[in-house]
């Protein structure tokens, strides 16, 4: 019956729109010769309307610039990510100088040139200086972002290999994370969705030596200020390990190994004293109490951004980074291959 | 051709097999629309879920059933939603739609042509994507729910029913209707291409093509190129869900069972589809931008600045859209020196589409400009095809893709970028070419409102959108609940959500317009703007082979607006030069 209902009222809501659009048409019919030409007066209020709403649009960023600062990702948590950021900064600078200048240009020249009945359009067909001069200028910039750009990305892709980063496996399956620690050999043991039996979880080989030391857990603990190598393994669609707060994430592939090295350069207790995240949290919380929720504290999170199926809104992970000395004490809590078995 | 002139119709062969281009267009663009309608009511369903998940709405129950039991809306749901609604505005509004409908009404109109090359080709490729559509809407009633792996349907999950719902039939019909649509889009931008290079009246040599034409042309050579590819990857696909072959999988245990598939490559299939993929994006954008250009410099009564750049930036663009689509993989674990090189090939289409930019502003600089919604909504596309654009700087840098990469940040981005400059073209076109279509006019005033609440609503769903991507919001996410760390953005989605609500109910007053007016409208004169393109020295009432005497004779390029030493401020392609204009070259 509500639904019913509330059909009933949607379908008169667009009846009364449509009739209201037709009394419109017809007063317009009424009026006179021909309502669709586009006059003078038609050109002076529609120039108008454009300048207005270029103040409009300005505005509207300026106050979202201003007022959505506090939502956006708190300074980023690793060594290559800190380099990201300042390329960030910088491309955003080029691409909002290009936005303020190039949108006053077009709304200002379509009020300030509004058309007349007295006024006459200049012919002007091309002028080669002005034309070679605004592809030059973005092929300058935009030289110098690429160099930038690629600087960045081969850094935080081709890390030095002599860094002997602490190797741990991330492993997604609809619809959860597990992390896999290498033990005290630091190798990985070979595993494969074949060998998946029991509490096997992850398809370790038995028969591989260095998996028995392996140890899997449910949160991704890391040492802070150590180099450390993900190695990412899907057990049946394509999940995605992303990591906001690093500025980290790669794909995980059913059938191949994917892999990204990072350095975390803050532990999750300093990040928690971090002024803008105690900010964020502050507006979180607030938000969170109206709605009669517990408070949330920071934490850092491994999220699946690779559509995976039903569920894949609710697939993530907390990660926890720590000093050297709590997370081998954590790591000497958790069993080992060998001990589940 | 003369003989079908006079030629016999009745109701059938008017208006349902037809192989007149100027009804065949007139039947893309309404099939366009009611698709487009399904669309636009599926985004208002999934930003109802958005901004206020688990609210029960009755009417999400009335519409969805059992996938909305108590009137929430099934996470299940909500990714079918989301998928066809990319796969119905990428393929079905803005290729078919855009480019079906004025490709085929503008080519043979504006080069001087009696109809396309072959009108029976033509008409296969209407039907072709009509049947496509028909399979595609009836995916929506399927037991299992209609697609749901996104429009980029990436296998396993797209090729495993085991591992959701809307990969079971849904996906098998979602592929079929696919192949027809390939099939349509095929015969049509061979068409075209025929018709541009042989058909062209005499004295329209290339470089008197309208760019209109020239987006057209570029596009569909664009298209022949790529959806072979794409059609390709769908046919491995549906190899690796009914026959059992192993292209995309590998080592795969879902649902408790272990597959016995090995050695193929989910990353293969990224690798066809974006082979297509980024060129659609220019598929979609070329003919927006082709019919603005032309918007554009007849609204503004002056000539398109730097006519030969604006064909020389549609070619760059072209080429260059052929080696980019790795951008679309950069944290697929490829190879870094190949995301170097998609990085630069990338960064490189800024520059022409910076001189397209520029010199859209250019061409309205000193001119006169008469503010017609379709030159408002040509605005508007050049408005958000900058602000679109730029984001284009951090997303095809892959090491800053790293952060951004599916997250709202590139759902703003590319909807504004392709999506809205896409459908402002589409509007554009409508407004403008109408009274060729339909011989009617639509109502102005109610065009200025549709443009303005569009124009408003649209930066108003998308441009916030950024500031949630820069929290680290994933796209295709449920709700975002889930996870307390963005629990402070529900404000702006709830702000997205009223946006969107109105802009769709503002596309009401576009459909009465154009659908009272194309049967009530007043009726419209033969060159209601006072063009100088071909089309509008066709008679108003719509004749088989389009003029009824001779084809008319080129003398001049189709952008002499305003030229000084003439008495009206346009001169029509069919005026001879006068004797100053030959003695000076122009």
């Amino acid at each position: 019956m509500e639904t019913l209902l509330f059909i009933l009222v949607g379908v008169l809501g667009i009846i009364a729109i449509v009739q209201a659009v037709r009394v419109f048409e017809i007063s317009a019919r009424v009026k006179g010769d021909d309502e669709n030409k586009v006059s003078d007066k038609d050109n002076r209020t529609q120039g108008l309307l454009l300048l207005l709403f270029l103040f409009f649009f300005l505005g509207a960023f300026a106050w979202m610039v201003y007022s959505w600062d506090s939502v956006i990702l708190p300074k980023a948590a690793s060594l290559h990510g800190a380099d990201i950021d300042s390329l960030w900064a910088i491309s955003m600078g080029v691409i909002i100088v290009a936005f303020l200048v190039t949108q006053p240009l077009l709304f200002g020249f379509s009020f300030l040139f509004r058309g007349s009945k007295k006024r006459r359009a200049v012919y002007m067909e091309h002028n080669n200086k002005l034309e070679l001069f605004w592809t030059g200028v973005p092929a300058v910039v935009l030289a110098g972002l690429i160099l930038y750009g690629l600087t960045t990305w081969s850094e935080t892709m081709n890390p030095s290999p002599e860094d002997e980063p602490l190797v741990v496996e991330v492993y997604g399956y609809q619809f959860n994370w597990k992390a896999r620690y290498s033990g005290t050999d630091n190798k990985l043991g070979y595993a494969n969705v074949r060998l998946i039996e029991g509490v096997n979880q992850l398809g370790l080989d038995v028969n591989d030596v260095s998996s028995l030391d392996d140890k899997v857990t449910n949160v991704l603990h890391l040492p802070v200020d150590r180099p450390v190598m993900l190695k990412f393994r899907a057990q049946d669609v394509i999940h995605s390990a992303y990591m906001p707060h690093f500025r980290v994430q790669m794909n995980a592939v059913p059938g191949t190994e994917t892999q990204f090295q990072f350095e975390p350069t803050m532990t999750t207790a300093e990040m928690r004293q971090d002024p803008e995240v105690v900010e964020k949290v502050k507006n979180i919380n607030e938000l969170r109490s109206a709605q009669g929720k517990d408070p949330y504290e920071f934490d850092y999170m491994l999220l699946c951004n690779k559509i995976c199926g039903s569920a894949h809104y609710n697939m993530n992970m907390k990660v926890v980074v720590q000093t050297q000395e709590q997370f081998d004490k954590w790591l000497q809590e958790q069993k080992s291959f060998a001990e589940t078995l | 051709m003369e003989a079908h002139a006079h030629h016999k119709e009745n109701f059938i062969t008017k208006y349902i097999f037809s192989t007149d281009h100027k009804m065949i267009s007139k039947q893309f663009l309404i099939t366009g629309v009611v698709m487009g309608i399904v669309g636009v009511i599926m985004s208002l369903l999934f930003r109802l879920q958005l901004a206020w998940p688990n609210q029960e709405w009755p009417i999400m129950e009335a519409l969805l059933g059992k996938w909305a039991p108590d009137g929430v809306m099934d996470p299940n749901m909500y990714l079918a939603l989301v998928t066809i609604h990319g796969t119905i505005m990428v393929f079905f509004v803005l290729t078919a739609g855009l480019s079906g409908t004025f490709s085929n009404l503008l080519i043979p109109l504006q080069i001087g042509a009696r109809d396309m090359a072959s009108g029976f080709i033509n008409m296969l490729s209407y039907w072709f994507f009509f049947v496509s559509s028909v399979i595609m809407l009836a995916s929506l009633f399927v037991e299992s729910g209609p697609a749901a792996a996104g429009w980029t349907v990436y296998p396993p999950l797209s090729a495993l029913p085991e591992a959701m719902p809307g990969s079971g039939m849904g996906m098998t019909l979602w592929l079929v209707s696919m192949t027809f649509f390939i099939v349509s889009s095929l015969l049509g931008a061979l068409n075209y291409i025929v018709t541009v290079l042989n058909l062209r009246t005499k004295g329209m040599s290339m470089t008197r093509l309208p760019l209109t034409i020239w987006a057209f042309f570029v596009t569909a050579i664009i298209g022949v190129l790529s959806f072979p590819v794409l059609f390709s990857a769908a046919l491995l696909l549906l190899f690796d869900r009914s026959l059992g072959t192993s292209f995309y999988l590998s080592d795969i245990m879902v649902a408790g069972e272990v597959l016995q598939n090995q050695g193929g490559s989910p990353v293969l299939y990224q690798h066809l589809f974006w082979f297509l993929g980024h060129p659609e994006v220019y598929i979609i954008l070329l003919p927006a931008l082709g019919i603005s250009s032309e918007v554009i410099s007849t609204n503004a009564r002056k000539p398109i600045f730097g006519y030969r750049a604006m064909v020389g930036s549609i070619l760059a663009i072209a080429f260059l859209s052929f080696i980019v689509w790795g951008h679309h993989m950069f944290v697929t674990g490829m190879n870094p020196f190949l995301g170097s090189v998609f990085t630069f090939t990338t960064l490189l289409i800024a520059i022409p589409s910076a001189v397209k930019a520029f010199n859209y502003i250019t061409t309205l600089w000193k001119g006169n400009l008469r503010l017609t919604p379709a030159m408002l909504f040509s605005i508007g596309l050049v408005s958000t095809f900058i602000t679109g654009g730029l984001t284009g700087l951090i997303l095809g840098d892959s090491a800053l893709d790293i952060n951004v990469h599916d997250t709202y940040f590139v759902v703003a981005h590319f909807h504004i970028v392709m999506g809205l400059s896409a459908i402002f073209g589409l509007f554009a076109g409508v407004y403008h070419w109408f009274p060729k279509m339909f011989g009617r006019k639509m109502n102005k005033t109610l065009g200025y409102l549709h443009f303005w609440v569009t124009f408003i609503c649209a930066y108003g769903v998308f441009f916030p959108m950024h500031f949630l991507g820069m929290a680290g919001l994933p796209r295709r996410y449920y709700t975002n609940t889930a996870v307390p760390m963005f629990d402070d953005l529900t404000n702006i989605n709830v702000l997205i959500s009223y946006f969107a609500i109105l802009g769709g109910v503002a596309q009401v007053v576009f459909l009465w317009n154009f659908f009272y007016n194309a049967v009530r409208g007043r009726k419209a004169e033969q060159n209601p703007w006072q063009s100088n393109t071909l089309e509008w020295t066709t008679p108003v009432e719509h004749i088989h082979g389009n003029w009824p005497g001779e084809l008319p004779e080129v003398h001049r390029w189709p952008y002499d607006y305003s030229k000084p030493g003439m008495e009206e401020d346009f001169v029509p392609q069919t005026v001879p030069l006068t004797e100053k204009e030959m003695q000076t070259g122009h």
